[in-house]
């Protein structure tokens, strides 16, 4: 039986031979490179999911599956450019040699790189961009933030099942405004609601005086509100209660992102009382959030954590743990297969992978903007369990 | 009537190609060999380059300040993005369509650049350029609007190189284009037309007296301009296969002016220079520090422009040569 001797000679040599490329390749650092607005008009963005993410590897220590976390991070300023952010994913690929890409704060850049990680399977997390079509771009996009109409249509729904039967829509005129009216005025309706109005505003610098004139005139029961978060969000609020609209008993009703943390205080006192649906609120009562809002205080003083920090955060913990999942494998088609139908308890609450479209499931909340202890905060009240993205429906 | 002799020597000699120059178009060569993992970089460079040396045309030698270059560029960039989206994806026909849609925005706006002088021209083009941003911005079903024009399929350069992810052929496209429409621009500023440009620059009451007929010289210098400008686009476009609104954006045609004054106007060659340097500073201090590195690039313009008057072109003449032209 010399024959099989050698063969199984052969085969446990192979055998060895494979098993230490494996732990050499395990050894290997694993390297994430960041593609986020750092600088310009969304640097807040870049800056809030740069922290969660630090703050994930600062708490669970930067080794995952035995390789060293190295990340990259680039800055793709301003953001919205898709040649930028796609130039600097490319060098990444290319030069920097990354495991994993990630980051992403404004849709036109996910958008772009898609195509860069579907030619070098490599796995996109997005922890930011928010437009329902992302995920469908490239089978190696996995989002760990939230989709447009995902957190649109559950306030809608609340809306029309609490007595508001009249709804005026104010959205500012650009995709994100188009996308979050549509989902609005189709779960509204279909709920037996009526839209007494609509109006879309421009982007920049919007002088709301005439729109909150008609709005009053129409007496809608609410008003639904999508502007981006900051300047319009802050002059519309202000407009409302100066101009007697809260007192005439019109509610002003908007997605989580025009009240989130990182702009609230900002605001300031004009918020009160505004009711919007969003996935993740500082005051989100869990012990894991608790643990979450302390070590952020900790490590950044001088910030709030928003939704961002978290959607960082949990990006890095779905790497964490699909390559705990992989022992250390970070290949585009091993790690998109591990990570689908991942579930974990999130700071925001129980989030999981949808295996079908690899965007994220999770509760979305109604909360009501009240001061906790002289802080201004959104106060969760309700919520709808599990809920996929209705964009891809 | 006999005609004058004129000496045109001094004029042939300038238009004749010097040595520094062959020895700078083999840098696109040697930075491949020497850069070839900073390829997607490098065609960005070539594609900037393009855009900046469309604004020297009608800056550095047409006199006319812009800040609105970007409407051009962007409405390029849409052409082809619409084009390979809609069935027309080769590269070169691209190309074409672009320079001629940017063309024919730069011909009508050019009537209301003419009508004032250098602050009235920058309110007019700033203003169309918000104008066509904004109607990108609202055309969303056309244009995809904020997020970014999709479905831009390009086919293969000549039907035989395609697009690829080290960006080798987006690479040698950018700067074989760059080269062609440079030599065109260089073949067009030593030309009488060329010459007629910086007579206006230099004295518009002066210019009619000799026949040349200015308004319609600023025209066609703007409409090239813009052509320019489109191609430029175009590039981008065709080479990232995807459009973004920020194309049209004002902090492009403002950094661009920016460029243009780093390397110098109304040399070409500064416009080339100028983007190399902007660029490469951008990408070293941006990668050192993600955050902050706006204040050391803001720094090393400020430096270049208290220690170098007429931009990195004009330091360069100063140094080569010093004995020429004493100051």
């Amino acid at each position: 039986m010399q024959l099989t001797k050698i063969l199984s000679a052969g085969a446990l040599a192979l055998a060895t031979a494979a098993f230490a490329i494996t732990a050499a390749q395990a050894a290997e650092p694993l390297k994430i490179g960041l593609v986020l607005p750092m600088t310009g008009p969304f640097a807040a963005y870049g800056k809030q999911i740069e922290h969660g993410v630090k703050l994930y590897l600062e708490k669970n220590g930067d080794t995952i599956a035995g390789r060293k976390v190295q990340l990259i991070v680039k800055d793709d300023a301003p953001g919205t450019a898709g040649d930028v952010s796609k130039r600097l994913a490319q060098e990444l690929v290319v030069k920097d040699n990354v495991d994993i890409l990630a980051g992403f704060g404004l849709t036109p850049s996910a958008f772009a790189v898609a195509p860069v990680a579907t030619e070098a399977k490599k796995p996109m997390i997005v922890m930011n961009a928010a437009t329902s079509a992302v995920t469908t771009k490239s089978n190696y996009i996995v989002r760990t933030s939230m989709t447009l109409p995902q957190i649109t249509a559950p306030v809608a729904s609340w809306a029309a099942k609490n007595g508001i039967k009249t709804v005026f829509t104010v959205v500012a005129d650009y995709g994100p405004g188009h996308d979050s009216e549509g989902q609005f005025k189709k779960t509204f309706t279909a709920a037996g609601g009526t839209i007494a109005g609509e109006v879309r505003v421009p982007v920049r610098n919007p002088d709301f005086a005439p729109y909150l004139q008609k709005v009053k005139d129409t007496k809608p029961d609410a008003v639904f509100l999508f502007v981006p978060a900051g300047e319009a969000g802050i002059a519309f609020m202000k407009g409302f209660q100066e101009r007697g609209l809260a007192a005439a008993g019109i509610k002003l009703i908007a997605t989580g992102d025009l009240t989130d943390e990182d702009v609230l205080d900002a605001i300031g006192d004009p918020s009160l009382g505004v009711i919007n649906s969003f996935h993740y609120a500082e005051a989100h009562k869990s012990p894991e959030n608790q643990t979450y809002v302390a070590a952020y205080a900790k490590a950044y003083p001088k910030d709030r954590p928003n939704f961002m920090s978290v959607g960082g955060y949990d990006g890095m913990h779905l790497i964490a743990e699909v390559l705990k999942k992989t022992g250390g494998d970070a290949s585009g088609d091993k790690f998109i297969e591990a990570a689908k139908g991942m579930k974990w308890m999130s700071p925001r609450g129980p989030v999981s992978i949808d295996p079908a479209t690899r965007d994220i499931v999770q509760t979305v909340y109604i909360r009501k903007v009240t001061k906790v202890g002289g802080k201004l905060q959104n106060v969760e009240f309700d919520q709808v369990n599990d809920f996929k993205d209705p964009g891809k429906q | 009537m006999t005609p004058v002799k004129l000496d045109l020597s001094p004029l042939r000699r300038a238009a004749a190609w010097h040595w520094a120059e062959y020895a700078f178009w083999l840098l696109p060569l040697v930075a491949y060999f020497v850069f070839p993992k900073n390829l997607a970089l490098l065609s960005q460079i070539a594609i900037t380059a393009l855009f900046c040396l469309s604004l020297d045309l009608i800056l550095g030698y047409a006199g006319i300040v812009s800040l609105g270059h970007a409407a051009f560029f962007g409405l390029g960039a849409y052409a082809a993005g619409l084009m390979a989206k809609y069935g027309w994806g080769d590269p070169l026909l691209g190309l074409a369509g672009a320079a001629l849609a940017a063309a024919a925005a730069g011909f009508l706006t050019s009537f209301l650049v003419l009508r004032g002088a250098d602050l009235t021209r920058l309110m007019v083009t700033l203003g169309v350029s918000m104008m066509l941003y904004e109607a990108a911005n609202k055309l969303t079903d056309f244009t995809g609007g904020v997020d970014g024009l999709q479905g831009v399929d390009i086919q293969p350069v000549l039907g035989m190189f395609s697009f690829d992810l080290y960006g080798k052929t987006a690479y040698w496209y950018s700067v074989a284009v760059l080269f062609l429409m440079f030599w065109v621009a260089r073949r067009l500023v030593h030309s009488p037309f060329g010459l007629s440009l910086r007579g206006i620059r230099q004295n518009v009451g002066r210019m009619p007296a000799i026949g040349a007929p200015v308004n319609a010289r600023l025209v066609a210098a703007y409409t090239i301009g813009a052509a320019y400008a489109g191609v430029a686009g175009a590039l981008l476009t065709q080479t990232t296969q995807f459009v973004s609104l920020d194309v049209m954006a004002f902090s492009r045609s403002a950094e661009l002016l920016l460029i243009l004054v780093l390397g110098g106007t109304g040399s070409l060659y500064g416009a080339l220079i100028g983007t190399m340097v902007f660029m490469a500073a951008h990408h070293f201090l941006s990668d050192i520090n993600p955050q902050y590195w706006q204040f050391w690039l803001g720094a090393a313009l400020v430096l270049i422009v208290l220690f170098a008057r007429d931009g990195i072109m004009g330091l360069l003449r100063k140094l080569s040569a010093p004995a020429r032209t004493p100051s």
